[in-house]
């Protein structure tokens, strides 16, 4: 396997993701990659499965690009704003067409990856109990404990075929290294067949070995890096740049009508040959408003030199 | 009463502001809180610089122990990491943390709630067609389950305080008290369910049969506009407190701190 990865966002989504896919953009609130949901929508791809756990705005914007057939997902909603107009006529219209639902809580979600990563039968939780979502969702079953302490719940693995992250940083050969949230990208990477790393930053392998504790996924698993500065826009990179809270509280007049939903799609994915020319079009000084206030840098540890 | 947001006196205040200081007050005395989305998390935070100073604020994005410098607009911000005690996984957060039964209190908002305290925020109607589709359980199904206690905060109408939720996210205290206790011992839950219920007119809390009690009224409120608000004919205390009116440094916190833009008390 070649150690050299690095491709275009328009070469890694057109390789690696395939229409009728189980798709996973994973990133709690951070490192959120826009840029590959983007991309997905401006090739067409379709009759994806789209798995999240707050599908959030991205998947809104890729569901109404028509790329879905199904969401997995265990929270729905702008978080603090609103909800996800797209999603939300789909699920209760039916229209344009019925989206399949896969419905968990966010333990569920991260013990379904967790067992993908692993390659084991299901993920047991304590939750669920005297809850509505086990009938809502039969693939939530309940289990007696093998050493008769009582029962919990188990959910099946999620093995996606593509799961894309994004990172602080890399070297071309995947080695991945996040700071701030971790969300469950490590575990939806694991689990996945394939996998894509979008990186504010491409670095050298000295780098990360410097600081092999920052490491979440390593090469090893990793088919493509894309370097893609600012590609987590709206969404932010702990140290790079903040949250665009204005883009959210945008969004839910966006998100409610349609024809204005389809309007935006059109001026910021179709139109766009990819995110250096979105981030063009932001403009500097929304992107100069959004770098943290002042830096707060880690302490130096010392691994120290043992030979 | 509806105050305009303005300069900081207790004369003047809104119902929102009312419902977000009377919900930080409850957590005087707690260590731990699991933060959930939307209106435990300004309560939370105004908490923390009031009557719970040491209060480990835990998020679900996978925070221990977080020192926000400014009110996160959702829970997963930037200012959640910066100075926290630690950033895990979500994984071990909720496995570690929450399963392992180190969170006091689980702060979860509601869409629908009914008298013994069972959750919904996933449909309102039929789960495959449902008239709203709501956000789903986020964490609140674990949070209701291993949180020692669980505190509400949410607005009280007709249609948020219903007899029969359409759909159960989130156990409460089930069918009653006899019967959420039954079944938290033979499972082995953690939790000991909802505690107190903090809404826009006043504090519920759980009587000994599981079911919520009106046990404090908030300045501005009636008892005629608690019972117009509540699906079921409610209990009430008798006599009844009067919630204490927010403090002008309550009122400073919440509108120059936490919230200018009103975002959360509109």
């Amino acid at each position: 396997m070649s150690t050299f990865k690095v491709a275009s966002m328009r070469d890694a989504v057109a390789d690696l993701v395939r229409d009728g896919d189980t798709v996973a953009i994973e990133g709690f609130t951070h490192l959120i990659s826009f840029a590959a949901g983007h991309e997905i929508i401006r090739q067409r791809k379709r009759d994806l499965a789209l798995a999240r756990m707050t599908p959030d705005l991205i998947y809104d914007q890729m569901i109404a690009g028509g790329v879905a057939r199904k969401l997995i997902f265990s929270w729905l909603g702008n978080p603090g704003v609103g909800g996800l107009g797209a999603i939300r006529r789909r699920i209760e219209t039916g229209e344009p067409a019925p989206l399949e639902v896969e419905e968990y809580s966010h333990f569920g979600m991260v013990g379904r990856y967790t067992a993908g990563a692993a390659n084991l039968p299901f993920y047991p939780l304590r939750s669920y109990f005297e809850s509505d979502l086990p009938v809502a969702n039969p693939l939530i079953r309940e289990l007696d404990s093998p050493y008769g302490d009582g029962k919990v719940y188990a959910v099946p693995p999620l093995r996606p075929d593509v799961t894309i992250v994004h990172a602080q940083r890399a070297d071309a050969a995947g080695n991945s290294q996040v700071w701030g949230l971790l969300g469950c990208q490590k575990e939806a990477a694991f689990a996945a067949d394939r996998v894509i790393v979008v990186v504010e930053e491409l670095v050298d392998e000295a780098v990360i070995r410097a600081d092999p504790n920052r490491t979440i996924i390593p090469g090893l698993i990793v088919d493509a890096v894309v370097v893609e500065p600012f590609g987590a826009h709206p969404s932010y990179v702990q140290g790079a740049y903040d949250r665009d809270n204005q883009f959210y509280r945008d969004w839910d007049a966006i998100t409610r009508d349609e024809a204005s939903l389809q309007a935006w799609l059109r001026d910021w994915v179709y139109d766009l040959d990819g995110r250096p020319a979105y981030v063009e079009k932001l403009g500097p000084e929304r992107i100069a408003a959004l770098r943290p206030t002042a830096a707060a840098p880690s302490g130096v540890v010392d691994y120290g030199e043992y030979r | 009463m509806t105050g305009p947001v303005g300069p900081a006196t207790s004369a003047a205040f809104s119902k929102s502001e009312m419902m977000i200081v009377a919900a930080a007050r409850e957590l005087a005395g707690q260590r731990v809180c699991f933060v959930g989305v939307g209106l435990p998390n300004i309560a939370v935070n105004l908490a923390q610089r009031t009557v719970a100073p040491d209060l480990e604020l835990v998020y679900e994005a996978g925070v221990f122990g977080a020192r926000p410098a400014r009110l996160p607009l959702s829970i997963g911000d930037p200012t959640i990491v910066t100075g926290a005690t630690a950033v895990v996984s979500m994984v071990e957060l909720f496995s570690f943390y929450l399963q392992g039964g180190l969170v006091d209190v689980g702060f979860l908002g509601a869409a629908q709630i009914d008298r013994f305290g069972n959750i919904n925020t996933t449909v309102i109607g039929d789960y495959t067609h449902p008239t709203t589709r709501l956000p789903g359980s986020g964490g609140a199904c674990e949070i209701a389950i291993n949180a020692r206690q669980v505190f509400v905060i949410m607005r009280q109408s007709a249609r948020s305080f219903v007899e029969r939720i359409d759909f159960r996210t989130s156990p409460g205290n089930l069918g009653g008290a006899e019967q959420a206790e039954r079944i938290r011992r033979e499972g082995g839950w953690l939790g000991r369910g909802p505690s107190v219920v903090v809404t826009d007119l006043g504090i519920w809390h759980f009587d000994d049969d599981g079911e919520m009690r009106l046990d404090s009224l908030h300045p501005g409120a009636s008892v005629e506009e608690v019972r117009a608000t509540v699906g079921w004919q409610p209990r009430i205390s008798d006599p009844l407190t009067a919630t204490p009116a927010p403090s002008p440094e309550e009122l400073r916190l919440i509108r120059e701190e936490l919230d200018p833009a009103g975002a959360y008390t509109r």
